[in-house]
């Protein structure tokens, strides 16, 4: 039934940028701050609207990275920006936004793809890209509820350097217990990797994904391509579409 | 206004076409929905109006693609701002198969092949403004973008043309859908910018 949404989810406020962080060559973390941020669930995302001196808007959707942090002036949320060539609002966002800058920020939106700590059943998670975003908001918000909910990550990326939260989720297969974590390369793969780069297929998603008996809950963002052929490949395997959440991402594969 | 994002210009812009507040124009046809994508036979294909009173009517695909065909050229706008302009659908008008249901409903549920509801006033599917339309661009509607029939409401926001629309049950009281039960807006009229919940 309807998720309470807080009414500050209605309307836009001012946040700041008051840290980067650079996790890839082309996506970056963006730390604002955000005053009267009224909590959020893992996988919601934030409007950002930008406003050029004519009076001219733009305003995009990003997913809010992990759990709020406490700031010195007030509640902080992270964004990851990947940038998308010739795009309007990420290439600003990466180069331009500058700290201390303002922003106008609408949110947490979406009560659907969303994970509740609460939930014990296995969780498969599978991300191309950027689509990592919302889904390490969920590995974040499993490891600071202590939940023991199992996990399986698949990510899909195009080469080493393109994986978002790299040393992160390196130290989080070590140090958090029920966490598996399965990478896809489509260019290029690691030295010693097994296997030819390759687009995600049914080998992947069944070897590394739960079988449907576990009725895990699935949760798969990307590219729309992406998203297309890992949903068709999740209910040929027998997962019950309801069971299987997708954010799209963009509007090219 | 907002406040100015120092350094921010936008894109260029030249003469665009009026497009409703917060909207940016597209060419491609992004998809956007909750899950997997149904594939459904249209040997089993139906669609179902259900009165308030429990009365039902329905068609097969066959009996669909008998009724009078109209061919409406629309823009659309989605919730998460694409629209995309002049696009061209071949369907049969809600006002077609409402014709002859006896109904007193004011409101109408839409639901679709894999679960999805989303609700609209009745009066929104009448008057010439909303079909099941099952051809884009000439060509059978693909199953991301509904196939094989969807509902096409183009003067609401786009998550109101339900994709693999099923049936339409009518109702004396309003009733909230996927959607909107998920913070989304009960109307969605693009030109008020009714997005969230308490646009
Ligand atoms: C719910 C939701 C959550 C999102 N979360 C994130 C997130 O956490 N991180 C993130 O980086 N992005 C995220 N996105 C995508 C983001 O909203 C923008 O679409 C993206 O940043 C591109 O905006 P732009 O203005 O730079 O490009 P635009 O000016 O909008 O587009 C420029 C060109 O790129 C294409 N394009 C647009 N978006 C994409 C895309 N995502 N991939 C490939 N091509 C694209 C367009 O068709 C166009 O040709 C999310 C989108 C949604 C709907």
């Amino acid at each position: 039934m309807a998720t309470s949404t807080p009414r500050t989810a209605n309307r836009w406020q001012v946040g700041r940028l008051v840290e980067r962080r650079v996790e890839t060559p082309t996506a970056q973390t963006l730390v604002l701050e955000v005053p009267d941020w009224p909590g959020h669930l893992p996988g919601q995302h934030v409007d950002l609207r930008l406003t050029a001196p004519d009076g001219y808007q733009a305003a995009r959707s990003y997913s809010v990275a992990g759990p709020v942090v406490d700031g010195p002036g007030g509640p902080r949320i992270e964004v990851t920006v990947q940038r998308v060539h010739d795009g309007e609002v990420s290439p600003y966002l990466i180069d331009v936004f500058g700290d201390g800058d303002p922003v106008e920020v609408r949110g947490p939106l979406g009560g659907w793809f969303i994970w509740r700590p609460e939930e014990t059943a296995p969780v498969q998670l599978v991300a191309g890209g950027s689509g990592i975003v919302p889904l390490m908001a969920m590995i974040r918000a499993r490891r600071a509820t202590g939940s023991k909910a199992p996990f399986r990550l698949i990510y899909s990326v195009r080469t080493p350097r393109d994986v978002i939260y790299a040393d992160e989720l390196r130290r989080r297969i070590r140090d958090d217990f029920g966490l598996d974590i399965a990478y896809v390369y489509t260019r290029e793969a690691p030295e010693g990797w097994r296997g030819e780069p390759h687009r995600i297929g049914l080998a992947d998603v069944n070897t590394h994904g739960w079988p449907p008996d576990l009725q895990p809950l699935t949760y798969v963002c990307g590219p729309t391509g992406f998203v297309e052929t890992v949903a068709d490949l999740l209910v040929g395997l027998g997962h019950p579409s309801r069971r299987v959440k997708t954010e799209r991402f963009g509007p090219t594969g | 206004m907002g406040i100015v994002s120092p350094g921010f210009q936008g894109r260029p812009r030249t003469q665009e076409p009026a497009l409703p507040p917060g909207q940016y124009l597209t060419e491609d046809f992004p998809v956007l929905s909750a899950g997997p994508t149904p594939r459904v036979s249209l040997d089993t294909w139906e669609f179902v109006i259900a009165a308030e009173n429990g009365s039902e009517y329905r068609w097969s695909w066959q009996e669909l693609m008998a009724l009078p065909q109209e061919t409406p050229l629309v823009d659309i706008h989605c919730v998460t701002r694409w629209s995309k302009l002049g696009t061209t659908w071949q369907g049969v008008s809600l006002d077609t198969l409402l014709d002859g249901v006896d109904t007193g409903a004011h409101f109408a549920l839409a639901h679709s092949y894999g679960g999805y509801t989303t609700n609209l006033p009745l009066d929104d599917l009448r008057g010439g403004r909303a079909w099941v339309v099952h051809t884009f661009d000439g060509a059978p509607l693909p199953a991301e973008h509904g196939g094989p029939a969807r509902l096409l409401v183009p003067h609401l926001y786009f998550w109101k043309s339900a994709k693999w629309v099923r049936g339409i049950r009518l109702k004396t009281m309003d009733e909230p859908g996927f959607w909107e039960t998920a913070g989304y807006h009960d109307y969605g009229d693009p030109w008020r910018e009714q997005r969230y919940q308490g646009d």
